[in-house]
């Protein structure tokens, strides 16, 4: 009989070369080589949360009030601080993680178990970093979108951090089982009670919700692993015609064109962006 | 003889004082993030004072970001950098529906999430620009309960003033997240069917509960 770590660890490296492959289907130009397992994913998640979780965030959302609800959010967050230290830590930046550590020892000492937030109104503000974009700072590549079951979108690099990033959660390390659940539950549901008036909104703009959400996660992902500044491509202006020359199209031909005398045109980022 | 020094300089420092306000011939222009704030400020201050609007009535958002926020935007840019390559192949008439509806679905987007600001103040963040840029990105922060949300815009310098011709929420710039969709109503039904498709769109969403 083989000793359980080598079994876990064959089980680790299964897992670590599945992703790796999928990691390696995706391209630049193809970021979802998966898309219609995903669009199917992406519906099954959907009709449960419109059967489920939605009619459930609303009624938690009529019978407990706002400030409550605020307590509990904050709660949650004071835990997601936490780990955030951690990673900013890893990621090598030592202020942002001195800076979310005294935001989860003030909320937790002054703020009755984080349920109060004094930080925010320190001026201390949350970085939210999480092990996905650690990878990210570490030169990772996204890798291929993925859908994950009730669990929403994801990226082969984010799913690889899952674990970590879901047992981040101190609610998790409660035992018994039943309480770790029942904390998780309770931390859905309040989060999805924050987003029912956001949701709404996503269907109302998006022409194809599964193609807006997409775009719109693999967007913000690549921001937050820059945290906020991500490198931009300079795009073609299809409002001009094609080849304007200096000074021929309308007022500042801005990134196409350089007109002579006028300053360079913001460093366009050389070939088009690994898809981080 | 010291009520004349006085006067003097009171006239010297009138003087100077007027020559401020007339102020050199750039200012007659807004800086783009002065002009930011100035619109963000406006809105939220005419959103707060509105009961309709506190009481989550996005049509009159929609009214009010109308009437502010619009005349500062680049539509033409906005929907041809969302149409991409088709923009070219797209009739005039074409490209004036294009821009209708996608107008109609910008403003509902911002208005839809202004809905959503309560006890809510816009801040600049530090402004990273040369004074010669044509264009510039000016970045912003919507400050209210818990954590900051990232609000940018992309501007251009154009004859009549800076114009926006991107915003970003989040991390996520609208314009380049409707490339992808647009892409593909184009390729399953043409130029026409995208127009039909955003003209649905704001229909449904016009008239729906929420």
């Amino acid at each position: 009989m083989r000793p359980s770590f080598v079994r876990g660890g064959r089980r680790a490296a299964a897992v670590v070369l599945v992703l790796g492959l999928l990691g390696g289907c995706a391209t630049h130009q193809r970021p979802d080589p998966f898309e219609s397992v995903n669009r199917k994913v992406f519906g099954f998640n959907e009709t449960v949360d419109e059967y489920v979780l939605a009619p459930v965030a609303r009624g938690y959302r009529n019978v407990v009030p706002d400030m409550a609800r605020t307590g509990v959010t904050n709660f949650f967050n004071n835990l997601r601080d936490l780990w955030s230290s951690v990673n900013a830590l890893l990621q090598g930046d030592l202020e942002k993680s001195g800076q979310d550590w005294m935001r989860f020892s003030v909320n937790t000492v002054l703020g009755f178990g984080g349920v109060v937030d004094w930080a925010s109104r320190m001026g201390l503000d949350p970085h939210y970093e999480d092990l996905g974009q650690t990878f990210g700072v570490w030169g990772m590549e996204p890798g291929a979108y993925l859908v994950l079951p009730l669990l929403g979108p994801s990226t082969a690099r984010d799913t690889l951090a899952l674990p970590a990033d879901f047992y981040a959660y101190p609610d998790q390390w409660v035992t018994p089982a039943e309480a770790s659940y029942g904390l998780l539950a309770w931390r859905v549901v309040n989060t999805r009670a924050d987003l029912l008036d956001a949701g709404k909104l996503l269907g109302d703009i998006s022409l194809d919700k599964y193609t807006f959400v997409r775009d719109g996660y693999l967007q913000r992902r690549r921001s937050q692993v820059y945290n906020g500044s991500p490198p931009t491509e300079d795009g073609e202006r299809y409002d001009l015609p094609e080849h304007t020359a200096p000074g021929e199209g309308t007022p500042s031909p801005g990134a196409v064109v350089p007109p002579a005398g006028a300053s360079a045109p913001r460093p366009a980022a050389s070939a088009p962006a690994a898809g981080l | 003889m010291l009520k004349r020094h006085f006067l003097l300089r009171l006239a010297a420092s009138g003087l100077a004082a007027w020559t401020l306000v007339q102020a050199p011939a750039q200012a007659q222009g807004e800086t783009p993030d002065a002009l930011v704030m100035r619109v963000s400020t406006e809105v939220i201050d005419a959103a707060r004072a509105d009961p309709a609007i506190q009481a989550g009535d996005v049509n009159r958002v929609m009214t009010l970001v109308d009437g502010k926020v619009m005349p500062h935007v680049n539509f033409q840019r906005m929907t041809a950098s969302a149409v991409g390559r088709y923009w070219r192949q797209a009739t005039p008439e074409q490209q004036q529906k294009l821009q209708a509806e996608f107008k109609t679905l910008l403003v509902r987007t911002y208005a839809g999430a202004l809905a959503q600001v309560k006890e809510q103040t816009v801040q600049l963040k530090p402004f990273r620009a040369k004074p010669e840029d044509q264009e510039v990105v000016v970045r912003t922060e919507v400050r209210g309960k818990g954590e900051p949300t990232q609000l940018d815009y992309r501007m251009e310098k154009r004859t009549d003033g800076w114009k926006i011709y991107d915003v970003n929420v989040l991390g996520v710039w609208l314009v380049e997240n409707y490339r992808n969709s647009f892409a593909q109503e184009i390729s399953a039904g043409g130029i026409d069917g995208l127009i039909a498709k955003l003209a649905e769109r704001n229909k449904s969403a016009g008239g729906g509960k929420g």
